[in-house]
């Protein structure tokens, strides 16, 4: 049995520069969270000790010659978040004099406001010597942004404006949406929980992988810690505590719901026939992101938190996050858990016109 | 008469004064080193050109430093406890720690809670000064090249911790602060003196920073005039056998 598709009649003409625009946007809000993981994997984040300067100076003034050591990852840091609030700003004005749905508008100022919240969290972060908690909060909105700037991409997209409404779906499309709902909420989760990881010095508790501790169960008794804190003082690591052994283990636990929510939102969607284009593709290279994504965790570990490994593995993480959420909102979209709104009678010349002039 | 009690009191100064200086005795000891201490490694400082330029030969790590003599360098060694009751001014001159060649002099330290530290910057590059203290607030400032000089005040005793440079990650330097005047660092022969110690039994302490040879304590008793011998023994790996 199929399910009609929804008849969404558009009131906004379909823009591509202002959607490309916000796919340039994301990408770089991605190179962004990969900057942003280097400053923290390499140890940098108290090299500039003040903000909004950096060593007194106007940020924009600073010798490209002083950019070195830590430097160059913080201020580099600071630099390409600046571009990316430009770029938000820019997106926000172009979405409130072209954009006629107002939570598309909206959506554009509270990405705006969202980024001069992470700016200001970030300054907040080095003056107050990297709290966990501040850290965890500008490392956590960091994604949310992300998945926002995604958002409003997609909203922006020709399929969103137009979607092709001429074939009907297959009907275990609510299944699927309630699936990939769960496995994109699993992955933000895990990315939080990463976040407070890496904020908490808890990436090396365990020193390998897969196993945790020689254990697949790991202990966490006290008798336990002393001998594993016994093998780190041997290794000149520092000792570590239980509270950050059992982040680590959630970590990993986190990583397994992840792959068992992921490959399950896979199955479903191969054995669907008649999705919307891409899909396919798109869980694909969900499953290829999660087989990197788990490649580079092992590696984070095996290599002792090798820099460039360490921050590959969160930049892939933000990338698995904006590629599930992104299946979410299409599927979403062609499947809505809400009865489809017609439009309203007053307005239907406007969309008439603006359909037949995106056509 | 007059003139009678003026030379009385003078030699009663004197010798106060001169007891005063005799009064209790010193420690002393060595820092020996037993095992296979790792091989020296040269710091990479290719992050920073002008670190790199401010050495014509290598630069080693000081973390691990093994004397000549099988004798241990920057071992920190101070009275742990013994001297409750016991006040002792603090210094008015100021302790200095340099930054020169991106690297910390000296290396491992003391200072008194209430003693100035003075911080000097003799690089042509910046350094941001990064105290990871937790008894006294912890404080991260920058040293621009055209900063030369900060002063900081340790207010509370602590036991040490670690001060770093974040634009250099191989920057860093451990410093004690104590409040009480009886810590010595060793030296290049591995030795130390506490010097000026009151008569009475004490727990002395060495601290080296490397986890692999945790801190060792040790009870000394001191006599007036005298010096007692502390010598600790730090033990690394066994030697490879051939």
């Amino acid at each position: 049995m199929a399910l009609s598709r929804p008849s969404q009649r558009p009131l906004q003409a379909y823009n591509r520069p202002l959607h490309q625009f916000a796919i340039f946007t994301g990408a770089a809000t991605l190179a962004l969270i990969f900057i942003g993981g280097l400053v923290t994997s390499t140890g940098s984040g108290l090299a500039v000790p003040d903000w909004p300067t950096t060593y007194g100076r106007f940020m924009f003034a600073f010798p490209l010659a002083d950019m070195v050591g830590g430097i160059l990852y913080e201020h580099g840091h600071r630099l390409i978040a600046s571009l990316v609030g430009l770029l938000v700003v820019v997106l926000a004005l172009w979405l409130w004099r072209s954009e006629q749905r107002p939570w598309v508008r909206s959506l554009g100022w509270v990405a705006l406001g969202a980024v001069v919240l992470q700016g200001t969290l970030g300054g907040v972060t080095v003056l107050l010597l990297l709290p966990t908690p501040v850290s965890v909060l500008h490392a956590t909105l960091a994604q949310t942004f992300f998945l926002m700037v995604i958002a409003l991409a997609y909203a922006t997209s020709r399929e969103f404006v137009t979607p092709d409404d001429s074939a009907s779906l297959p009907a275990g499309m609510p299944v699927l949406r309630r699936w990939i709902t769960l496995t994109t909420a699993v992955i933000f989760l895990q990315l939080i929980l990463g976040a407070v990881m890496r904020h908490t010095g808890s990436g090396l508790a365990f020193l390998d992988f897969p196993l945790t501790g020689g254990r697949l169960v790991p202990a966490l008794a006290a008798p336990a810690v002393t001998a594993l804190n016994e093998q780190r003082a041997a290794l000149q690591m520092s000792s570590v505590t239980v509270g950050q052994l059992a982040i680590n283990v959630a970590h990993r636990l986190g990583a397994l719901a992840v792959t068992l929510t992921l490959v399950v939102t896979a199955v479903k969607t191969w054995r669907l026939g008649g999705l919307p284009r891409g899909l396919n593709a798109m869980a694909g290279t969900l499953l290829a992101l999660l087989g990197a994504q788990i490649a580079l965790g092992a590696a984070t570990v095996l290599s002792l938190k090798q820099p460039f490994v360490t921050t590959a593995h969160v930049a892939t993480g933000a990338a698995l996050l904006g590629l599930s959420f992104l299946f979410t909102l299409r599927v979403y979209r062609y499947c809505p858990p809400w009865p489809a709104r017609e439009t309203p009678t007053a307005l239907a010349p406007i969309a008439a016109n603006l359909q037949g002039r995106a056509a | 008469m007059n003139t009678f009690m003026l030379r009385l009191t003078m030699i009663l100064l004197v010798a106060f004064t001169g007891q005063l200086a005799y009064a209790g005795g010193s420690i002393k000891g060595t820092i020996k080193f037993e095992g296979r201490g790792p091989k020296p490694r040269a710091i990479r400082m290719g992050a920073d050109p002008v670190c790199a330029s401010q050495h014509a030969e290598p630069a080693y790590s000081q973390a691990v430093v093994i004397n000549a003599n099988a004798t241990l360098k920057n071992v920190l060694v101070s009275i742990e406890s013994g001297l409750t009751g016991k006040s002792f001014p603090v210094p008015e001159e100021p302790v200095v720690l340099i930054q020169q060649g991106c690297l910390y002099d000296p290396h491992v330290w003391g200072v008194r809670a209430g003693q100035e530290v003075e911080i000097r910057n003799s690089d042509p590059t910046l350094h941001n000064i990064h105290s990871l203290s937790k008894v006294n607030s912890p404080f991260n400032f920058a040293m621009p090249k055209i900063v030369k000089l900060k002063k900081h005040t340790f207010k509370k005793a602590e036991d040490v911790f670690k001060i770093k440079c974040d634009v250099h990650p191989w920057m860093s330097t451990y410093v004690g602060v104590f409040d009480h005047p009886f810590f010595a660092v060793s030296n290049d022969t591995g030795s130390f003196e506490l010097a000026d110690v009151p008569a009475g039994t004490y727990t002395v302490r060495a601290w080296h920073e490397s986890k692999r040879l945790p801190a060792q304590t040790m009870t000394i008793t001191v006599s007036d005039g005298e010096t007692a011998t502390a010598d600790f023994t730090f033990k690394g790996p066994k030697p490879k056998s051939k």
